[in-house]
């Protein structure tokens, strides 16, 4: 694959068409791609720190703005069961929630996408319980990643108005029909109003277009089982089918965010690389971080240290090899977390992204590091000791830890 | 309603050839139900012996649109359906009168199904939700639920030198959601069909959501012959164990008024689920049982308004 082509935020072009500049809170701008996305179903609970996208939605939906059959269930459970049904029943369907919402969903999860139901949803990324918290860190997200879901990650609330409108053309993709999760962070991305532009409403109902589904429940002349019993002279190739949809979802992702930048000026990618090329060390990061990290590789830039930053969008697919191509130049990378996976090696990212590099024939040290959990802040000075100590591995004057290592813990 | 002849023209939606066991009562009250929807219907069913020996695939019985979803979510993934339907209807994009039907076993409805359940009935979707109601978990080999009546003898509940089957009362599911003053509301069992298919036929016509808690007997788990399930649904009619009634737009209605009840001994002892309660030393829990029985109908004539 072209570099080029998986390069996120590449410079922004002249969009074709008109943008509305604005100044909202991310959840807001997410309900607002909602209500141009005008969906036949949404199926949602609230739950902090999501509540106000389906609050916003309902405002639409009391004021006629939607013609949506909005279903106020009484359980994330029964949230994604009902999006599960309205699917297959061959309606546009999306919902949102939020950390124990995701988790109490999490049975549905495999079952909408081994349905091949392409539900968008919102998970506005908040730490699990225990203890409760309401706060940002990715351990929600990260506990439903191997669900058979498209997952990608926005920084701002720009890229999480984008990504919503953007997944639609993904999910109902005749090569993925599959579910799609969008997050960006709890509370800093949700709830801090940003300025960022949107499309008009047409040019929305224009890109997205009609959902037509192939099969649909309500082909009721054309009857059809949904969900069937299957043994194990079925199931195992059911499950590769769906491994082979997922991994293509790739390319449908770079395709459509493609267009979409023709159309908006604002092009995406897998993943975007920010002053990677001629770095010796870098930091992968997800999500709002990135922003605080860029800052702190402008600074360490100036100062003639050679850093630079992959920000990840797209988590599922996992672009391994494209990962792998991007960082193989490198000395020394930082893989920056803000989930733990309890027990295993390191956080999720980092175990993907060192995997990715192991078969390539240069590779860098890879470190990880996990940050932030339950909301605890991240700031630059936080990321300049990733530095430091990034500059000592490729120095070569200390060997990167096999250990995870905790930034802004006490104790 | 409809008479025999006209249903008996009617197309079954449940095809033969499933793999249910001979005699069981889950079928025969799937079909009945159906029998009453009389146009276009999507069914829906929780996990459990109706949906696992009804859609093995590459093979379904089912010859109307059906979707599986879950255990606990059969009402909630019903209502989903219905709720695309009224979308794409608004929008034009259907045309067709549908209607829409959940199946569960009292493991789905009674217990892990509650919730969801309510949540649907609550929202008023317009949707008829069944139970097909065997008083076990069956398809995993014979377990207690909150359905499972008192005394009877299950894998969980089972009978031993210091218990007699399950200890506790079942719930009484039917007043449960006959609490959500949905618009219908009703008990039937599989024996009675002429009353069971009416009953559908009403749950279909109204606007908004219905219950139906179907009383449907499983030889396996009951310890009866496959050939005496309607017979022992009959009789738990007759014995009071499980009265038929209905609940129309507030209207509490008992629809078979015995002059009197048979003896509940008549119903517990064919079952090889029940023998323990007959070995000496138990006689007090059938006392036990015939007072419970007694109360519980006395309620229920009260109820509707019957002396």
């Amino acid at each position: 694959m072209a570099k080029a082509a998986t390069k996120l935020n590449a410079p922004a072009k002249k969009p074709k068409v008109k943008a509305i500049t604005v100044a909202m809170t991310g959840n807001a701008g997410c309900a607002l791609a909602m209500k141009q996305i005008n969906p036949d179903v949404v199926a949602a609970y609230p739950i902090t720190p999501q509540t106000t996208i389906v609050e916003e939605f309902a405002t639409y939906v009391a004021n006629g703005a939607v013609d949506t059959e909005y279903v106020n269930v009484e359980s994330e459970h029964s949230a994604m069961s009902a999006c599960i049904g309205a699917s297959a029943a061959g309606a546009r369907v999306m919902t949102t929630t939020s950390s124990q919402g995701l988790a109490l969903m999490w049975e549905e999860l495999s079952i909408a996408s081994a349905m091949r139901l392409p539900i968008v949803m919102h998970n506005v990324n908040r730490a699990l319980s225990g203890p409760i918290n309401i706060h940002c860190d990715h351990s929600d997200s990260m506990g439903a990643r191997d669900m058979g879901w498209v997952q990608m990650f926005g920084e701002t609330a720009q890229e999480a108005y984008d990504n919503t409108i953007i997944a639609i053309r993904v999910a109902e993709h005749e090569k993925v029909l599959l579910p799609v999760m969008i997050m960006h962070d709890g509370f800093i991305t949700s709830h801090a109003i940003d300025r960022f532009d949107v499309l008009e409403d047409d040019v929305v109902k224009k890109f997205v277009g009609e959902y037509e589904p192939k099969q649909a429940l309500l082909n009721i002349d054309d009857p059809k089982t949904f969900g069937p019993f299957a043994m194990p002279a079925y199931y195992f190739e059911q499950r590769r089918q769906l491994r082979e949809a997922l991994d293509g979802a790739k390319d449908i992702v770079l395709k459509v965010s493609k267009e979409y930048g023709k159309l908006t000026g604002r092009s995406y990618g897998l993943f975007e690389e920010y002053r990677l090329d001629d770095a010796h060390i870098a930091i992968v990061v997800m999500g709002s971080t990135a922003g605080t990290a860029k800052y702190v590789v402008d600074q360490a830039r100036a100062k003639g240290i050679k850093v630079g930053l992959l920000k990840l969008r797209l988590f599922r697919p996992f672009p391994a090899a494209e990962i792998a191509e991007a960082l193989s130049h490198l000395k020394a990378v930082a893989v920056m977390d803000r989930a733990d996976s309890i027990g295993a090696l390191g956080g999720p990212v980092y175990m993907e992204v060192k995997a990715a590099l192991y078969n390539s024939k240069k590779r860098p040290h890879v470190q990880g590091y996990v940050y932030g959990l339950g909301g605890r802040d991240t700031g630059p000075d936080q990321i300049e000791t990733v530095i430091d100590d990034l500059k000592k591995i490729a120095r070569g004057t200390e060997a990167p830890r096999e250990q995870v290592t905790f930034l802004g813990v006490k104790g | 309603m409809a008479t025999i002849k006209e249903l008996s023209k009617r197309e079954d939606l449940l095809s033969g050839g499933h793999r249910l066991c001979a005699g069981c009562g889950a079928s025969i009250a799937v079909r009945q139900v159906l029998l009453g929807a009389n146009a276009p219907v999507v069914a829906g069913s929780a996990t459990g012996c109706l949906e696992v020996s009804t859609t093995a695939f590459p093979f379904t019985a089912w010859k109307t649109p059906f979707i599986h979803n879950a255990f606990e979510n059969a009402a909630a993934t019903i209502s989903g359906v219905e709720a695309a339907y009224q979308a794409l209807k608004r929008k034009g994009k259907i045309d067709k009168d549908v209607k829409f039907v959940a199946f569960g076993g009292d493991g789905g409805t009674y217990d892990i199904g509650l919730q969801s359940l309510s949540g649907a009935m609550e929202r008023g979707h317009d949707m008829v939700y069944v139970c097909y109601d065997n008083e076990a978990y069956m398809n995993t080999g014979i377990q207690r639920s909150g359905a499972t009546p008192f005394g009877a003898a299950t894998t969980t509940s089972p009978a031993g030198k210091v218990r007699a089957g399950k200890p506790q009362q079942r719930k009484d599911l039917t007043q449960v959601i006959a609490a959500h003053n949905i618009p219908y509301v009703a008990q039937a069992s599989v024996s009675h069909w002429k009353d069971l298919i009416e009953k559908a036929e009403k749950a279909f016509a109204v606007e908004g959501p219905a219950f139906l808690n179907v009383l449907a007997p499983c030889p396996r788990g009951w310890r009866i012959k496959s050939d005496e399930t309607i017979e022992i649904a009959k009789i738990a009619v007759q014995t009071g164990f499980w009265p038929l009634y209905e609940v129309e737009d507030g209207e509490w209605k008992l629809n078979f008024k015995p002059k009197e009840l048979k003896p509940i001994v008549d119903f517990l002892k064919p079952q090889g689920r029940f023998a323990h309660l007959f070995k000496p030393g138990n006689e007090h829990l059938l006392e036990e049982y015939q007072e419970q029985v007694n109360k519980n109908w006395a309620q229920l004539k009260k109820r509707c308004g019957v002396e």
